[in-house]
């Protein structure tokens, strides 16, 4: 039960509570001399999905205030005589202020809000900018709208799957060793083999399941596409499902305790899983020698795998490399745990 | 090193010797069980005896010595081992989890066979659970544990069967049917070696082999070890029985006292009579007191045979 729900719980929780896109950010406002620009700018903002007034300040030390009980996490303050100077001048003065107890978050507000103002701008005065005003345009490709679940779906499927399958695996075959049950069967006929793969078998289907729930809730709850192939991307998993069950064999054969075999697949994989595989800092920016350990490690490859396919649309081809090197991975690992696998008990 | 290829051997062992990091489990340990035969090894906690089990079913390699099991060898010829014996261990290694018939079941097919081909070997055993097939392996009581296991070890009909202290918290009922049980296999011609820390289980076997810090005090059928036992035996008996057992051994003419149960086993030096005893006794101020020739049994051949290995 646990380790169907375990996905799930998961991936609600990245889903949403970790999710690092601009959604209703609450905003204080002070515009001293209210006018016609100031509110139309201000109603801009309001009615984007990314912002919500929370606080229309008098001075400044209600701004200080929101920012101090957390009422707001920007704050947008106009100089005094907006549109007039605008108007006259040419050129008028926002002060964006941004909460950067949150660095990643308060550079998203401001960038966000800056597009606000400056396509207000822009519909404004649309001489000036026909004039040849440079506007850098920003395009995110394959994901326009920043949204997080794109990054992380792939990442928390490439966790959940390697943490959930090695974990359950790993902790099989050490409690037949634990219960006593390992002595009757390994004083039988019984080969290695068969004992291993009966006791995979279980563990796959319900891997196989967990995999559905994940995508069912990324697709319908967290409304990330599958751009590419669902096939190509099913079959990729089913590799990686592999991947992480032999993992898990492999742990288990070694160790003699469930407590050590948890322990190991717990610690041992999470954290690698989560600071190497790319899932939240980019493999091209780690230091050589991280660079190195991370094509070790399983995820990295099924992510970028996902990713290709899921994300940007591109069929399994593309991802010949991930595929390769989970193979060789799968076959590795599998004559790994046949080899250590112990016919006697010590 | 040299086997005897004896068809009538159904286990040998020689010299075998197995430490584990500071102790000495087994040292060199030999010897030799027909077929069709009950072999007991009988001896306290922590005297080797699942140790040698483990080297036999092949679970665990000597550090020294050879043993064979059906003319197999133990290192080489392990997987012929696995197929042809039925091992039981001390410890209910059964699946908690599942049903007793569902235990039956899943044995079966680990030993390619099912439950009918062999089904009249643990008919007389099944039938007693079978009322609680439904019922989950690790909810059943200490004899029903036993019984399933046992049937689960004989579903393939081993050649040798070995049971690693099968009435180890089973109640004296149970233990009793077990035996009888054991018995019955024995008429199928199944070599059955068992271990208990029960010395008056030792009767109902053909042979034993009492054991004691890795290495057997003797091997001999129970009549055999109580008629070598050679001296006459008492059992003194007292008010104050504490006392007793401490006056007893600070008395110089007394070679061994023992306590067993509500009395005290002891012999005496070849000249001292029980009445200079009772004299002395009386003089030390007990009441009560009794002194009778009793029988020897095996735990006090035992107790004899240990005392003599210690000096």
């Amino acid at each position: 039960m646990i380790l169907l729900l375990m996905p799930v719980i998961q991936i609600i929780l990245f889903g949403f509570a970790m999710s690092t896109e601009v959604k209703n950010t609450k905003v204080v406002v002070l515009a001293n001399q209210a006018d016609e620009v100031t509110r139309q700018l201000i109603e801009r903002i309001d009615a984007s999905q990314y912002f919500e007034i929370a606080v229309i300040a008098h001075n400044s030390g209600d701004v200080d205030n929101a920012f101090r009980d957390g009422t707001a996490k920007l704050a947008i303050i106009f100089e005094n005589g907006f549109s007039k100077k605008l108007t006259h001048e040419g050129k008028a003065h926002i002060q964006l202020i941004a909460d950067a107890t949150d660095p990643n978050a308060a550079t998203s507000f401001v960038f966000y809000a800056g597009n606000i103002i400056n396509s207000y701008q822009q519909e404004l005065m649309p001489v000036q900018s026909a004039a040849g005003l440079i506007q850098p345009e920003v395009k995110m490709l394959y994901n326009p709208q920043m949204i997080s679940a794109y990054n992380f779906v792939p990442g928390v499927l490439g966790m959940i799957m390697l943490l959930i399958c090695a974990m359950m695996t790993s902790i099989a075959i050490v409690r037949e060793k634990e219960m006593g049950t390992m002595e009757i069967l390994l004083v039988s006929p019984m080969k290695p083999i068969y004992t291993m793969l009966s006791k995979i078998a279980p563990y796959f289907v319900l891997s196989v399941i967990n995999f559905a729930t994940i995508m069912l809730l990324s697709v319908y709850v967290l409304h990330v596409p599958v751009a590419g192939s669902f096939i190509s991307l099913v079959l990729v998993s089913l590799l990686y499902i592999f991947v992480s069950l032999a993992l898990g064999l492999l742990i288990s054969t070694i160790t003699s305790t469930q407590l050590a075999a948890m322990f190991i697949s717990g610690m041992g994989l999470m954290l690698p899983v989560m600071l190497l595989s790319g899932m939240i800092f980019p493999i091209e920016n780690m230091p050589g020698i991280l660079r190195f350990i991370s094509n070790f490690v399983p995820a990295r490859w099924y992510i970028d795998a996902v990713k290709t396919i899921m994300i940007k649309g591109l069929s399994i081809t593309e991802v010949g490399t991930d595929v390769a090197v989970l193979s060789v991975m799968a076959v590795l690992l599998v004559i790994a745990s046949v080899k250590k696998f112990k016919v006697r008990l010590e | 090193m040299n086997i005897i290829h004896n068809n009538n051997i159904a286990v040998s062992c020689a010299g075998i010797s197995k430490h584990y990091k500071k102790v000495q489990a087994l040292k060199n340990v030999s010897f030799e069980v027909s077929k069709g035969e009950i072999f007991g090894i009988i001896g306290p906690d922590g005297a080797g005896k699942t140790s040698l089990f483990r080297i036999l079913t092949t679970l665990i390699l000597a550090d020294n010595g050879t043993a064979t099991v059906n003319g197999f060898d133990v290192v080489k010829n392990y997987k012929n081992i696995r197929e042809c014996v039925g091992y039981m261990p001390g410890k209910f290694s059964l699946y908690q989890d599942l049903t007793v018939e569902e235990n039956l079941e899943f044995f079966a097919t680990v030993f390619n066979t099912s439950i009918k081909e062999n089904y009249d070997l643990i008919k007389d055993i099944y039938v007693q659970i079978e009322p609680f097939k439904t019922r989950r392996a690790g909810k059943l009581s200490g004899g029903m544990k036993q019984k399933l296991a046992l049937s689960c070890a004989l579903i393939h009909k081993p050649a040798v069967l070995f049971l690693d202290e099968p009435t180890t918290g089973v109640d004296p009922v149970s233990r009793k049917e077990f035996w009888g049980m054991l018995k019955n296999l024995k008429k199928q011609g199944i070599t059955i070696l068992v271990s208990t820390p029960y010395m008056d289980e030792a009767s109902l076997c053909d042979r034993i082999g009492l054991i004691q810090n890795g290495s057997f005090l003797t091997i001999d059928t129970p009549e055999e070890i109580i008629a070598g036992f050679g001296q006459r035996l008492w059992a003194a008996h007292s008010k104050n029985m504490n006392k007793l057992l401490t006056d007893l051994r600070s008395n110089a003419d007394v070679k061994s006292s023992f306590a067993f149960g509500d009395a005290v086993h002891i012999t005496l030096n070849e000249d001292y009579k029980t009445e200079q005893l009772r004299h002395e006794l009386e003089v030390k101020g007990h009441t009560g007191i009794s002194i009778r020739t009793i029988k020897p049994g095996i735990e006090d051949c035992f107790m004899e045979l240990s005392k003599s290995e210690k000096y």
